[in-house]
């Protein structure tokens, strides 16, 4: 009985491991992010099988790529993480600003503070967390955190906050007027206090914002602007709000792994995403911006002037936020591990 | 004494009214998401209208359908191993003294043990160190040995609760050890070897931390698709591939029910 | 039991069965289980490295920081709950959880086994297909139907029965409710395969004697469900223990227990010997339970 297991997960084995023929191209990247179109225009025009793997957290994608755990060709990461990751040794230099295409990335996304002069990674998409507001509810000035940190009495039990570390302890940096990437411990215990205060108005602490913002339970959240476009769209009393305290900015880049096995389709890929007709396709899949010049031309009819996409005029800027040192980091996990306990 | 007395006996009062209670609160949660994954809207709570455009994109889409055909051959494959080297080890086990056995209960129960990220990271960091290369693989490795105990406590279970009196009966009747195990205690064992592998096979169906921490390019897992769903947003889609799950597990089951009415009943 | 009337050949080679039968799963889990653990042992005494992963440096600030931590103004150690409290109240929950599918499953158990062996079956499949669907999704589904405006109070509101919704999600209830929904075939099929061979001859002997109904369901029917009981307090519990889909979702995610603190030091928190730290001794706490009461049950048997 116990040969028959063997053999028939062999075959099975044999069965499943895809074949790797010439011209493959691995992306792993964010669920729902990649449009199968775009997938099929770049396969047939460069004779190129491309596979799709995701991941659920920046956090899964650098254990693994760390740990020598190597088969991508294409890495997407945020900001903060490409930091990390050449800091770290563990992207190609593939000199994006080289590529015939790089002319078409927006000027303001070719020196960043995470790769300045464009030598490892290219723009894919870009987005904001600010707040998102049932206007039919909340009445007053609403471009402002007081709607977070200090509610009228009918949005007080109807908060939600988003469950990450950094985005909660940023907006109440912000509204408390201290800087980011925090390694103070009197500065913090500021920062924990207004959240516990908050803690009771909050009825949960989701990222899953756009439920609870639908169905009525939360009047007021944190929130990413495609997500909430895509909650206006079910719930048209919901308002995107850009917080005059500020707001957070990050963006999501196409990088390389070192050992990518396909390095030149890695290459083919990072330039054919820098063409505007390209850049606006993830756009018009995902509902958030991209940084190429010209692709609002291809862009879907009233998505790039849609209020999510594109800040009012007296909106403030919002703010990229690099990876804090290790003592910010573990201040701000004590922080929160004494908020939610 | 009549059929309707014995069961008369045989049942307490409520008992089956609990039984149907626990197969509604099953069942509620699923009749929702079935529901709603006919809505024409992309919300998985707001109603707008009935729709099949998301088992369409189902339909369409290869990468849900090759992740959730991954799953079924992961889970299939690693419960039916498990279950024959849990059915070893409770064999061992039961009933049996011998030097070691705490040691030996001890590692058969580890994988229960050990918080699902911490087995993920440790085994990851386990086969990039010994240069096993990830893939289809070792998911279906750490599959197996997380589903041991699964299958494990409920065979023992059965096992302990058998009366020890007719293995020494048969051995009185000359049977050989193959014989007993073969026509007396394996047929007895059934019940503990069906509930076993059904643990197993649903805790691999659901596995996601350990199966996207070591699997490699290419091999991916429907909880692994649905959990890098979560940042864009939830959408039907998921429970039009859940409700089609559901279905071809049924049909599974009325195909084994109608190919058992052949066999004989226990 | 070794049968003394055996001669000893026969005792070498029923040693040697025994072997036979139980090395292929302990290999396997030895090579895939414990050397990955040990792995994670040796890095709860490394020190952290500053993107994550492990700095081979030797450190016991890993256990330390379970019970204590640095002031925040003056740095020195101070002996803090805070991590207590999760495992504590992750432990609390997962009891309460265990205890109730204990009540649920136990008659939902007997009553399937009192069934014709046709339907026996499909009332077995029946409770397990619904795990066929994922637990993220089964979980939110279940806390739209719990929430203020889902299906259950909008009944409860258009019946009469209540004048404002009940609060039946973002609370200890929800929690509790969604711990049951994820483990409840986790504690009935092992009911129901140790209960299955019941003799009912037994029960309508005891019948005859004049016992109580209640009398013979506790000296009956329950010491033969005993080896399912532990079998699937086991598969419950622990699993329990470690649990944060239900807490998260259903609770709205205000509270941290033991698996989010754990896993969170794999992911943002980027302290890797912290969180090995913590599932060391969380395991170490579980083995010792599980010992005891593989004792306890061994002493039991020897003492009739």
């Amino acid at each position: 009985m116990k040969l028959r297991a063997i053999l028939l997960t062999t075959a099975v084995l044999g069965w499943a491991v895809p074949a790797l023929a010439e011209g493959d191209l691995f992306i792993y990247t964010w669920g729902e992010y990649t449009p199968p179109d775009l997938v099929t225009k770049f396969e047939k025009e460069f004779d190129v099988k491309v596979h799709i793997d995701t991941f659920d957290s920046m956090e899964t994608m650098l254990a693994k790529l760390r740990s020598g755990a190597g088969g991508y060709d294409i890495v997407v990461a945020g900001d903060a993480t490409v930091q990390v990751m050449i800091a770290e040794d563990m992207i190609e230099k593939i000199d994006v600003n080289a590529m015939p295409n790089y002319a078409n990335v927006d000027d303001k996304w070719k020196d960043v503070y995470w790769d300045a002069g464009r030598s490892y990674s290219a723009p894919w998409a870009w987005g904001s967390t600010a707040l998102i507001v049932d206007t039919a509810q909340v009445t007053g000035d609403i471009n402002t955190l007081d709607v977070l940190f200090n509610p009228a009495e009918n949005v007080k039990g109807k908060i939600n906050m988003l469950r990450d570390v950094n985005d909660v302890i940023n907006m109440a940096q912000r509204y408390l007027g201290v800087p980011r990437c925090n390694e103070s411990p009197e500065d913090m215990k500021k920062v924990l206090e207004l959240l516990q205060t908050q803690k009771e108005w909050v009825k949960s602490y989701n990222s899953e914002f756009k439920e609870p913002m639908v169905s009525g339970e939360a009047i007021v959240s944190m929130g990413w602007n495609g997500y909430s476009m895509r909650a206006r769209e079910e719930k048209p009393t919901l308002a995107y709000v850009y917080p005059k305290e500020g707001y957070t900015g990050w963006m999501d880049n196409l990088t390389v792994p070192k050992g990518a096995p396909d390095l030149d389709n890695a290459k083919a890929f990072v330039n054919f995403m820098m063409a505007p007709e390209n850049a606006a396709m993830v756009s018009n899949y995902a509902r958030y911006s991209n940084g190429i010049k010209g692709s609002e031309a291809f862009m879907d009819a009233g998505l790039s002037d849609a209020p999510e996409l594109t800040p009012p005029a007296d909106a403030p800027a919002p703010e990229f936020i690099p990876t804090c040192s290790p003592e910010s980091v573990k201040l701000y996990d004590r922080v929160w591990t004494k908020l939610l306990n | 004494m009549s059929n309707a007395r014995l069961k008369d006996l045989r049942a307490f009062t409520g008992f089956g009214s609990v039984a149907a209670g626990c197969v509604i609160f099953l069942y509620a949660p699923i009749l929702f998401l079935t529901v709603y994954s006919f809505n024409d809207g992309r919300s998985v709570s707001q109603w707008s209208g009935a729709s099949l455009r998301w088992y369409a994109k189902v339909l369409h889409n290869s990468d849900i359908q090759a992740a959730a055909v991954n799953s079924l051959i992961i889970a299939t494959v690693a419960a039916t191993v498990a279950t024959v080297l849990a059915l070893g080890a409770a064999l061992a086990m039961t009933n049996n003294r011998f030097r070691g056995e705490e040691a030996a209960y001890a590692t058969i129960t580890l994988p229960l043990m050990v918080p699902e990220i911490v087995t993920a990271v440790a085994s990851l960091v386990f086969f990039v160190s010994v240069g096993f290369s990830l893939g289809f693989t070792t998911i279906l490795l750490a599959h197996i040995v997380f589903c041991i105990p699964f299958a494990y406590l409920p065979i023992r279970a059965r096992l302990e609760g058998m009366d020890a009196t007719l293995r020494s009966a048969a051995a009185d009747l000359y049977a050989s050890r193959r014989q007993a195990f073969t026509k007396i205690t394996l047929p007895l064992l059934v019940p503990g070897l069906v509930s076993g592998w059904l643990l197993a096979f649903i805790i691999s169906l659901d596995d996601f931390i350990i199966s996207s921490m070591v699997a490699g390019p290419g091999s991916t897992t429907l909880p692994m698709h649905i959990y890098g769903m979560l940042r864009l947003g939830i959408t039907p889609e998921v429970n039009a591939i859940s409700s089609l799950m559901l279905i071809g597990s049924t049909l599974l089951v009325i195909v084994a029910g109608v190919l058992n009415r052949g066999g004989k009943t226990t | 039991m070794t049968d003394r009337a055996l001669p000893l050949s026969s005792r070498w080679s029923e040693r040697a069965v025994t072997a036979g039968l139980l090395w292929p799963s302990l290999a396997v889990i030895t090579v895939f289980m414990v050397i990955p653990v040990a792995i994670m042992a040796v890095y709860s005494f490394l020190e952290p490295a500053t993107y994550g992963g492990v700095v081979w440096k030797f450190s016991t600030a890993g256990y330390e920081q379970i019970l204590f931590e640095r002031d925040f103004l003056d740095d020195s150690l101070v002996f803090s709950a805070d991590y207590l409290l999760i495992l504590w109240r992750s432990v609390a929950q997962a009891a309460i959880a265990t205890l109730l599918c204990l009540i649920i499953s136990v008659p939902t158990a007997y009553y399937i086994a009192t069934r014709s062996d046709r339907a026996k079956t499909i009332w077995i499949y029946l409770i397990t297909i619904p795990y066929w669907v994922n637990l993220l999704i089964r979980t939110i589904a279940l806390l739209f139907i719990l929430r203020d405006d889902g299906p259950i109070n909008d009944v409860l509101m258009a019946a009469g029965l209540v004048s404002a919704p009940l609060s039946l999600s973002y609370n200890s209830f929800a929690i509790g409710l969604g711990l049951v929904y994820s483990f409840l075939p986790f504690m009935v099929l092992p009911l129901y395969s140790a209960f299955e061979r019941f003799d009912f001859k037994l029960l309508e002997a005891a019948y005859d004697l004049y016992a109580s109904r209640r009398i013979a369901f506790f000296r009956i029917v329950l010491p033969v469900m005993r080896p399912g009981l532990v079998a699937g307090g086991l598969l419950v519990f622990i699993p329990a223990i470690g649990s944060f889909l239900a807490p998260d979702i259903l609770g709205g995610g205000k509270t941290l227990m033991i698996g989010n603190l754990i896993g969170t030091q794999f992911q943002g928190a980027r302290n890797w010997p912290f969180g090995a730290a913590l599932s060391m001794i969380l395991m170490t706490l579980t083995l010792i339970v599980l010992i005891w009461m593989a004792r306890r049950a061994a002493r039991t048997k020897f003492n009739g």
